[in-house]
């Protein structure tokens, strides 16, 4: 087992090596001088006060020595300073991130203790009113965009309770009931499509679960229905589920990015957008590697989480 | 997502009704790609279909039929529905039903264009790595895996941000981000069809790896294409929406649904219809194409059966 985490977690070093030389490139390689949109297009500006620019930015040298300064820093926690307002990005990301792992937390949870029932009440009724009803709502959870929802979820509750979340952020750590006030729309909105996710996916394993040998067994010598569907059924059938969820952590990632403008929370995404907005390249290379990392982190734990589920994986 | 077993000869097939020469099995291989649309059982694909052709008959002749112009600021602001404006006015006194036709053009351009990128690019990569295996395979793979490091929405963000707002770069953008799922369906599909043995006689015949795969591979592998196309138009308009709404696609005063849904924020306590009909065309035109994906995944994949709303396990 300890092998197997070793060995995944090694499998990880090139992954994160491409990843960050595909975030150094992008920002340099796609058109556009990063200096004179900077400098706003001012031609009094002279070369001398360009170079002065890229050295700051570390835009000087061949790329491989940018590279090499660059991902030394970051590795450290060193990621430049913002070119808006000279504070360290680090200190920006340890203040945004936290908001958008909470999101991205409740988004899953929600997603996990609403999908899993209904995906099972699908498979065991199937073919009922019930689970059609499940599947198409299945399909319909997939096709609403989470900034819509977050809008007439924001709607519905201004209209019909008069309430609407507080506009600025409260850490959790001063008013954990106000803060979950203030996450409980938002997460809701991203979660809808994760939910009809995994309910669509615990459905479809449990259907090939129920079929099995060893349920008839089960069932043949007297276990009862709920039992066998719960104890026997359930547990190898949320296995399966379990590799989805790593690939929607990065759906839920994704959608905190845009729900957290709509509720004016200050994640990463939201830092993200304003970086990509004042040219802020520091903290664009910054914020999409963080992301990158996160979401890779995820999918670890989660490869993890499958071997110890399934002793099979281990084994090869 | 595998090769329908129909395309391949078989002998009790062809030995029917006497000899049959090459030609005539030619004509009967093309007919019997285009049987599955005869084989239609699910209703939730039609509705889809409908729902399609609805929203591609409103982008084409919708100008026709409300001569309207969307951007001309003709009308009081923040109507209600009436006979005049059957969805109201937005906030500068434009007609929101024109915007919206207006939107649906928008959306089914950037999402063929998006998808088009991705399908030449997707199958070219997936088609040299599944042909080719071994090194190129690995490499391309890993590229493939890099892409998929990212969440989709935060690249697209990226590429299109560094590019610069405008919805040519919207679309550029989002054509490369769904590039890599194509890359992996297309090489899913090209191993499988590879292990056929009339694969294996092409070549033995002689036939270049380029004719293999036009000729030989792509046939076979359109089944799982078509169904990802389908799906993927929804997934780009939902992106293109997504990427107007945060102010990086399609930019004002042009109007586009994200956009549209962006600028009724500022109203929401005014004006509510503002910010209903434009999120209503996004969702439903995304529910049309993930219906139709749903019925042709149906139709075209044989272990799943006739049903509605279901995933393939898997494994």
């Amino acid at each position: 087992m300890i092998g197997y985490i070793i060995k995944r977690t090694l499998l990880l070093v090139p992954t994160l090596f491409g990843v960050s030389v595909g975030i150094f490139l992008m920002v340099r390689l796609l058109p556009g001088d990063i200096i004179d949109i900077l400098l706003g297009g001012d031609i009094t500006a002279t070369e001398e006060v360009k170079q002065e620019a890229r050295e700051q930015l570390g835009l000087t040298g061949s790329y491989p020595e940018q590279y090499w300064n660059w991902i030394s820093g970051a590795v450290q926690g060193d990621f430049g300073d913002s070119l808006r307002n000279a504070e360290p990005v680090s200190a920006i990301l340890r203040d945004s991130l936290p908001i958008t792992l909470e999101l991205v937390f409740l988004g899953l949870l929600f997603a996990v203790v609403v999908g899993v029932p209904l995906g099972v009440i699908s498979a065991i009724r199937r073919d009922s009113a019930r689970d059609y009803a499940a599947r198409v709502a299945g399909l319909v959870g997939v096709s609403i965009p989470n900034f819509w929802l977050a809008t007439l979820l924001l709607l519905f509750t201004s209209k019909v309770f008069g309430w609407v979340p507080p506009l600025t952020y409260v850490s959790p750590f001063d008013d954990p009931l106000e803060n979950l006030s203030q996450f409980i729309l938002p997460s809701l909105a991203i979660s809808v499509f994760t939910l009809a996710i995994v309910m669509r996916m615990v459905r479809a394993t449990m259907l090939e679960v129920l079929g099995q040998d060893y349920v008839r067994t089960a069932r043949a010598k007297g276990v009862g229905k709920n039992k066998v569907v719960y104890r026997h059924a359930l547990r190898n059938a949320l296995i399966p589920v379990i590799t989805i969820v790593g690939f929607e952590v990065g759906v839920l990632m994704s959608g905190a990015a845009i729900v957290e403008i709509i509720f004016g929370l200050p994640g990463v995404g939201n830092q993200l957008l304003q970086a990509i907005f004042n040219r802020d390249y520091p903290m664009i290379q910054a914020t999409t590697l963080v992301i990158a990392v996160i979401f890779i982190g995820f999918n670890l734990i989660v490869d993890v989480l499958y071997g110890i589920l399934d002793p099979r994986i281990t084994a090869v | 997502m595998s090769p329908r077993r129909r395309y391949v000869p078989e002998p009790a097939l062809a030995t029917e009704g006497g000899s049959v020469d090459a030609g005539a099995w030619g004509a009967m291989a093309r007919r019997s790609r285009l049987a599955f649309l005869g084989k239609w059982r699910n209703p939730i694909g039609l509705v889809g279909a409908g729902i399609i052709l609805f929203n591609v008959a409103v982008a084409l002749f919708g100008r026709s039929a409300w001569n309207v112009d969307p951007d001309e600021q003709a009308y009081e602001r923040l109507l209600p529905p009436s006979w005049a404006n059957p969805l109201g006015t937005d906030e500068l006194g434009r007609d929101t039903l024109a915007r919206i036709i207006h939107g649906a053009q928008v959306s089914l351009q950037v999402g063929l264009v998006a998808v088009g990128i991705a399908l030449v690019a997707g199958t070219v990569i997936g088609l040299l790595a599944g042909y080719y295996k071994g090194i190129v395979d690995a490499l391309l793979m890993r590229v493939v895996d890099i892409m998929f490091a990212l969440p989709g929405l935060v690249l697209a963000v990226v590429i299109a941000g560094l590019l610069g707002p405008t919805r040519r770069n919207a679309m550029i953008a989002i054509g490369i981000v769904i590039t890599p799922a194509f890359a992996r369906v297309v090489r899913g599909a090209v191993l499988e069809v590879m292990g056929y043995p009339f694969i294996e006689s092409a070549r033995a015949l002689g036939s270049s790896g380029l004719r293999v795969m036009i000729r030989h591979l792509l046939p076979n592998i359109g089944a799982p294409l078509l169904v990802l196309v389908t799906t993927y138009l929804g997934t780009a308009i939902l992106s293109e929406a997504a990427l107007s709404f945060l102010g990086l696609g399609t930019q004002p005063p042009e109007a586009s649904w994200g956009g549209m849904l962006n600028s009724s924020r500022l109203y929401l306590d005014l004006d509510a219809w503002l910010s209903i009909f434009p999120g209503l065309a996004i969702a439903v035109v995304v529910l049309g194409f993930n219906f139709l994906g749903d019925g042709l995944r149906d139709i075209l994949d044989p272990r799943l059966g006739p049903s509605v709303g279901d995933v393939p396990v898997q494994k």
